[in-house]
């Protein structure tokens, strides 16, 4: 007896903003959570279980939030799970909410992820010191940076690809109303005139700060089957962890990002990435990582993502394989929420709700996290079929 | 595979430390040798596990993405199937159990830790209510539990006296458990001696808090017979939750410890002991009548968290502790409960046999 046949059958999302003042943190995840049983034609009554995910409790100061936020999810007499796996956390709880189901232990599973920075001091959070240890005291950008630079000088990239995933980012966040950055009047020009934060980053080229929940309603086979309205199959869901620093880790493309790409293409029975994959929604928070992750993932060869970049095949407008449609975690990143927003976002592809974003013919469509120090990764791959 | 159509899922190796405070290591060096030890048991590396998962707070260790550093133990190289769960390291086996139900791997490890000693935990979790009108008043964790323990004996359910006899059998079961950190013998009437910690309960009536960890390794079927001589298996397990609001539900019992209880069998079967995550005695109190738990049940043979309660991995190590004792035939059923939150919030059952 093999795994369940899962099925996405509601996907619901907050409107991302910097600061969503208007909600409490249980009022910001009931908006996502009733959007997604609105889709899926549920109510709380026929939700068998609850997987909540988020980054580090530090954020907004509250400890294990699952358990003030039981009620307003509607779990009270249910189960409730909470994971963490650092900015790979929405995929993560994606993949756990799905094998809930998977594994025949419930039949339908609400699944939600969120950060609410707003109530928070995320730099003061993430810069705690510790006895015995140095703090890089950099940020996020800082620890990621030297890493770009490294790939640069790895492929040759010409200097402007990553203010071309920016600006194009930029563009698909437009069509995306629930995008927390809609910058109508951006030019390539100012992103590239945009201040250097972290070489070779630029303002215009890292990830906002948001507000935001995000979540989805998985059921089983027969519930996917009878459901009436737009259904994405899951096809493959992977999980893979590295250690941050060993000696000969490849931190431009690291043995759990190609491991964990490779178990999941293996399970939806993909041979030739970049022609079975019809959209990809992936976790780019720094403009280089479009490049980096497109030959991590083996949609191109080492050294040639960034021309996939530059020839606009990564476009929603002509492009083979567009990426991050929605917009990208470049125009809403609320950390808690970002990678369940891509798995989320690759669901409505081949559901073919996407809106104005949405790829046209989308079949098979692809959800990426990445987190740590590029050390945690989930993906899954979804369809428009079983 | 059993008869509710799930695989047949064992607990088989497990391996513990719980002390009043490790001052002198951090998270990462006391977790590397309790890892070693529970894969070493069964002669697994960490290569041979199918999935892992761990469940820590970052709020305990005062650091955000603490658990990024406690991986490194494991040794993730090459890199591993694995994820974490911000929860008692009970629910870390939970998803864990729900992988392995999953049918793609047959073995799976799992830790859990907790470093309260360099805070005060009775204040660290006033973090966890509601964080616009509980939380800014800052009330600690036992003067909640006090209120819950004012409302129990006001109802009548449960006398002072019959705490302290909690309080003290949790003494007198601890003494031969080398990982209690509160096992001198005490009277009742000496219990009962003792000055309010927080109306009505006393310093015996609290848990007895303890730095530590734990890690455990599960496997599958056959695969689980393979690795030693009589693995313990989950027959069932199952997790629910309460009202966070306390006025929104009756803190005299347990809603939901009672659902998953149910959902589990506890009482179809005679119980030979069980291992309940009770931090006070009035938890105790409300769980042995949540769970359905008879006179004649050997209840925390341990001494339970009365006796060392590590935040974090209390939970973990109730499965652990019954596990030891059914795999050297002291008992064949047991039944395990882990719980979070204030006043038994949320709540895990499970029933353990032997093969």
């Amino acid at each position: 007896m093999g795994k369940e046949r899962t099925a996405v059958i509601g996907v619901g999302q907050t409107k991302y903003a910097s600061t969503r003042g208007d909600v409490s943190m249980a009022g910001l995840l009931r908006e996502a959570a009733y959007r997604a049983l609105e889709m899926a034609g549920k109510t709380w009554d026929e939700i068998d279980a609850v997987v909540m995910g988020k980054a580090p409790d530090f954020f907004e100061g509250v400890m294990m939030p699952e358990i003030y936020l039981a009620e307003a999810l509607g779990c009270v007499g249910k189960p409730i799970m909470r994971v963490h796996t650092a900015g790979s956390v929405g995929g993560s709880t994606a993949n756990v909410a799905a094998s809930m189901v998977q594994s025949r232990v419930h039949e339908t599973v609400l699944t939600i992820a969120w950060e609410k920075q707003s109530e928070s001091n995320a730099m003061w959070a993430l810069s705690l010191p510790q006895p015995f240890t140095t703090s890089v005291n950099a940020g996020a950008g800082g620890y990621f940076s030297p890493i770009m630079r490294r790939y640069m000088a790895m492929s040759g990239a010409p200097d402007l690809i990553g203010c071309m995933v920016a600006f194009k980012d930029r563009q698909h966040a437009l069509k995306n109303p629930y995008a927390h950055l809609q910058q109508h009047d951006l030019t390539f020009e100012q992103v590239v005139e945009s201040p250097m934060l972290w070489d070779p980053i630029r303002y215009s080229e890292t990830c906002p700060s948001s507000d935001g929940a995000c979540a989805m309603v998985f059921t089983n086979e027969a519930g996917g089957d009878a459901h009436d309205g737009p259904v994405a199959w899951i096809k493959g869901t992977a999980m893979r962890s590295e250690s941050n620093s060993y000696g000969g880790r490849n931190m431009v493309s690291p043995a759990a990002s190609e491991q964990c790409a490779d178990d999941v293409f293996a399970q939806a029975g993909i041979h030739d990435r970049r022609k079975e994959i019809d959209a990809v929604e992936m976790y780019v928070p720094f403009s280089w990582y479009e490049p980096m992750w497109l030959e991590s993932l083996g949609f191109a060869e080492k050294g040639q993502g960034w021309r996939m970049v530059e020839d606009g095949s990564t476009n929603l407008e002509g492009g083979d394989l567009p990426v991050n449609t929605s917009g990208g975690v470049l125009s809403t990143n609320a950390i808690g929420a970002s990678g369940m927003v891509r798995f989320a976002e690759s669901a409505m592809q081949v559901m073919g709700e996407a809106g104005e974003h949405q790829v046209d013919g989308c079949r098979t469509a692809f959800g990426h996290a990445y987190g740590g120090g590029a050390q945690y990764f989930a993906m899954w791959i979804v369809g428009a079929t079983k | 595979m059993s008869d509710n159509g799930m695989r047949d899922i064992a607990i088989v190796s497990f391996a513990q430390r719980q002390q009043a405070a490790i001052p002198t290591e951090s998270e990462v060096e006391f977790m590397v040798p309790l890892m070693a030890a529970a894969k070493d048991a069964v002669g697994l590396t960490q290569q041979d596990m199918g999935f892992t998962c761990s469940g820590s707070s970052d709020f305990l260790a005062g650091q955000a993405f603490s658990f990024v550093a406690t991986i490194d133990g494991t040794g993730p190289v090459p890199p591993i199937s694995e994820s974490h769960v911000e929860q008692d390291g009970a629910w870390a086996l939970y998803e864990a159990w729900v992988k392995l139900q999953c049918g793609d791997v047959d073995t799976a490890f799992i830790y859990s830790y907790g470093k309260s000693s360099p805070g005060s935990l009775r204040d660290v979790l006033a973090t966890q209510m509601d964080p616009y009108y509980v939380a800014p008043l800052w009330p600690d964790a036992f003067a909640i539990e006090g209120i819950a323990a004012r409302m129990l004996l006001e109802s009548g359910k449960v006398s002072e006296r019959q705490l302290a006899e909690i309080a003290s059998r949790s003494r007198a079961n601890a003494v031969s458990n080398p990982h209690a950190v509160r096992s001198e013998l005490k009277t009742v009437d000496e219990i009962l001696a003792e000055e309010y910690l927080a109306d009505p309960l006393r310093p015996s009536d609290i848990p007895a808090s303890a730095d530590g960890g734990c890690a455990m390794v599960l496997a599958a079927g056959d695969r689980a017979r393979e690795l030693c001589d009589r693995p313990v298996w989950i027959r069932g397990i199952d997790h629910r939750i309460d009202a966070h609001t306390l006025g929104a539900r009756d803190l005299t019992t347990a809603m939901s410890a009672s659902i998953a209880a149910d959902k589990v069998g506890v009482n179809d079967d005679k119980i030979d002991f069980a291992e309940i995550h009770a931090p006070f005695t009035t938890s105790h109190a409300v769980l042995t009548d949540a769970l359905g738990l008879g006179e004649e049940v050997n209840i925390n043979p341990s001494g339970g968290p009365l006796a060392a309660h590590t935040m974090m991995a209390a939970g973990h190590i109730r499965f652990g502790e019954a596990f030891e004792r059914i795999a050297r035939g002291d008992g064949d059923r047991a039944v395990v409960h882990a719980t979070a939150g204030p006043v038994l919030q949320q709540n895990m059952v499970a029933v353990l046999e032997g093969e």
